[in-house]
């Protein structure tokens, strides 16, 4: 088009922040509105009486009332708190619909009892486990990290070099393909039994079956992408004199790197399946073996807390992974950070 | 069939190797039947010298440079790099590949680099790199991925990852074949300059029987698969050549004809 209306140019800039009514259906209105809900979560907390005894009730209330002044805060002065700002913005409907929701989970626990007691207990319940019995929660997170940590490294050190070596060489594959495809598909856990019995201690033996769990995808997928790397690549560093050792680390394992880190993404995701069946089964201690504890006293508040923190260890490791990747494979992005 | 001499004596710098191929035969098998490529190629090329190689598409071109390359080994006959038979690939013969090739890991720096890693001397060489770099133009462009570089740059950086290695006998297939005809005809001047300069000696496969007469002292007409020698014709005339030079007219009518394509010019 090259004629303009004239509405078109004198249409009145809107003034940044002014609070006008449409500004706060708009641009204000969902932050507006999880303030309140968690307001109202706080304030049901504080004045409506539980039909249980639960004794951290009042903090929640407090922490809810807090939570709300923090987003009503964020909400009006976000245009001037940055990157944060907009943060908090483009999550504002999903503070909206957990406030919504716990405060729903409240009224359905801790005031009406439509969900039947003990089985689903309030959040301040929860929130009491997390202050109470703190220590042995704090125990147990340190021991599954320690056990994760030390058999996924191993698994996946060992996975890599074997996958990276079968790739390379016929002689080696001779060897360990069989192996591979008789004893890749077991799962992990099937050697349980067999394991705690032949290991020293149970710790090893639970090491053991992660690395396991870990270790073949990464061999599987680790060869698959060393073996998939055009010739071509090696027929350009051969002929501008490249040993073998370079062909390995300087061609083969950066091209086969994507391959890689699917096989690291799918042994992570069998390894936590490992690591809690083994601390519920073996390990006297742990995430898991602290389910199997909350379980054994009836207590469902310390299970539900145990979960919420699993869940938030596992989604972290899983983040973790995905940054070191985007680091490592900028060159796979369309768009790169100059 | 018209053969010319092979190329007079002109003097050459002596960075260049001599490149003997000797009754050189090769053929692939495919789904057990045996498909001959070369069939008893013989071709002895100065130290200095700049030959091209002209043929149909599929007689064996890509075929001959990966022997000179030392990727593959002829089924017979034996190729020789100053008299020293070759058995392997070697960083003093450096192939610029049809396709570019080029590492998506590897910034257009650190693919310029490759050789000079590989050879373990990047350390004290970066400057030849950067010089390198320059020289093909892409300087504003060192940090970039190759996804980010269009087919044209991509080939020029294949071309400098070669040229960093000061090769004695630099291979090139088709390495121009994806520029645009601008870009073409000023890398051309520039592959000529270079070539005069530096001394090597060059072997250069193409379909442009032009190109190939504004760069090479020699050309070398190859048949229908398999590939056998056809012509080898010199061309006497200095550098810088002009397209419009009646002579090289001359000799591309007669090319052209050796080709099968005379009915169309
Ligand atoms: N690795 C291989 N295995 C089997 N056959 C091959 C192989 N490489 C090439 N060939 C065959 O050899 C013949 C010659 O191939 P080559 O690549 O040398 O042709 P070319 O002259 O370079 O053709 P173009 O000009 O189209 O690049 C083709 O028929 C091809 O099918
Ligand atoms: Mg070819």
């Amino acid at each position: 088009m090259s004629t303009y209306s004239v509405s078109d140019t004198t249409a009145p800039a809107a003034p940044r922040a002014a609070l006008t009514f449409s500004n706060l259906s708009g641009r204000y209105g969902v932050g507006l509105a999880a303030s309140l809900v968690w307001l109202a979560f706080g304030l049901s907390c504080l004045y409506w009486p539980d039909l249980g005894d639960w004794s951290r009730t009042g903090s929640l209330g407090i922490g809810a009332i807090v939570i709300a002044a923090f987003i009503l805060f964020g909400t009006f002065s976000a245009d001037y708190l940055g990157s944060a700002g907009q943060a908090l913005r483009k999550r504002a409907p999903w503070l909206l619909a957990f406030g919504a929701f716990v405060t729903l989970w409240e009224v359905a626990t801790a005031k009406f009892a439509w969900l039947p007691l003990p089985f689903f207990p309030p959040p301040q319940s929860i929130l009491e486990v997390y202050t109470d019995d703190l220590p042995k929660l704090l125990d147990s997170v340190f021991a599954s990290i320690k056990l994760q940590l030390g058999g996924y490294i191993i698994g996946a050190t060992v996975g890599f070099i074997t996958g990276v070596s079968i790739g390379w060489s016929q002689k080696i594959g001779y060897w360990v393909h069989p192996v591979l495809r008789f004893i890749g598909p077991l799962p992990a856990t099937a050697w349980l039994p067999i394991a705690f019995f032949t290991f020293p201690s149970s710790w090893s033996a639970s090491t053991f079956l992660i690395a396991l769990a870990t270790g073949f995808p990464v061999t599987v997928l680790t060869w698959s992408g060393v073996a998939s790397v055009s010739s071509a690549y090696y027929d350009v560093a051969r002929t501008l004199g490249a040993k073998p050792s370079f062909l390995v680390l300087k061609v083969a394992i950066p091209a086969a790197l994507p391959h890689v880190f699917v096989g690291l993404f799918m042994g992570l995701g069998s390894s936590f399946a490992v690591l809690v069946v083994a601390e519920m089964i073996g390990v006297k201690a742990g995430l898991g073996w602290y389910l199997q504890w909350a379980q054994g006293w009836a207590a469902y508040a310390n299970m539900y807390a145990a979960l919420i923190v699993m869940s938030l260890l596992c989604s972290g490791a899983i983040t973790l992974l995905f940054r070191t990747r985007d680091r490592l494979l900028v060159w796979q992005k369309g768009v790169v950070k100059w | 069939m018209v053969v010319q001499s092979a190329a007079e004596a002109i003097i050459y710098p002596a960075v260049g190797a001599e490149l003997d191929i000797d009754g050189v035969s090769h053929a692939f098998d495919i789904d057990g039947a045996t498909l001959p490529v070369l069939d008893n190629v013989n071709l002895s090329i100065a130290p200095g010298e700049f030959v091209a190689l002209l043929g149909p598409s599929g007689c064996g071109k890509s075929t001959l440079l990966r022997l000179v390359a030392g990727l593959e080994k002829p089924r017979t006959g034996s190729l020789r790099e100053d008299e020293v038979r070759i058995t392997g690939p070697h960083p003093s013969r450096v192939v610029v590949f049809q396709d570019p090739t080029l590492f998506p890991w590897r910034s257009v720096w650190d693919n310029v680099a490759l050789g000079l890693e590989a050879q373990g001397i990047l350390k004290t060489q970066r400057h030849r790199v950067d010089a390198v770099i320059e020289l093909v133009g892409l300087s504003s462009f060192r940090n970039a991925y190759p996804h980010q570089l269009s087919g044209g740059m991509a080939q020029r950086v294949a071309l400098a990852r070669a040229l960093v290695n000061d090769p004695k006998i630099l291979v090139l297939d088709e390495p121009l074949g994806k520029l645009d005809s601008l870009t073409r005809i000023a890398m051309q001047a520039e592959l000529v300059a270079l070539w005069q300069r530096k001394g090597f000696t060059t072997l250069l496969v193409t379909h442009d029987v032009e190109e190939a007469l504004v760069l090479a002292n020699r050309v070398i007409v190859l048949s229908d698969r398999p590939a056998r020698i056809k012509a080898d014709i010199a061309v006497a005339r200095p550098y810088p050549r002009h397209r419009g030079d009646p002579y090289l007219a001359d000799l591309r009518k007669q090319i052209l004809g050796l080709l099968g394509l005379e009915a169309t010019w």
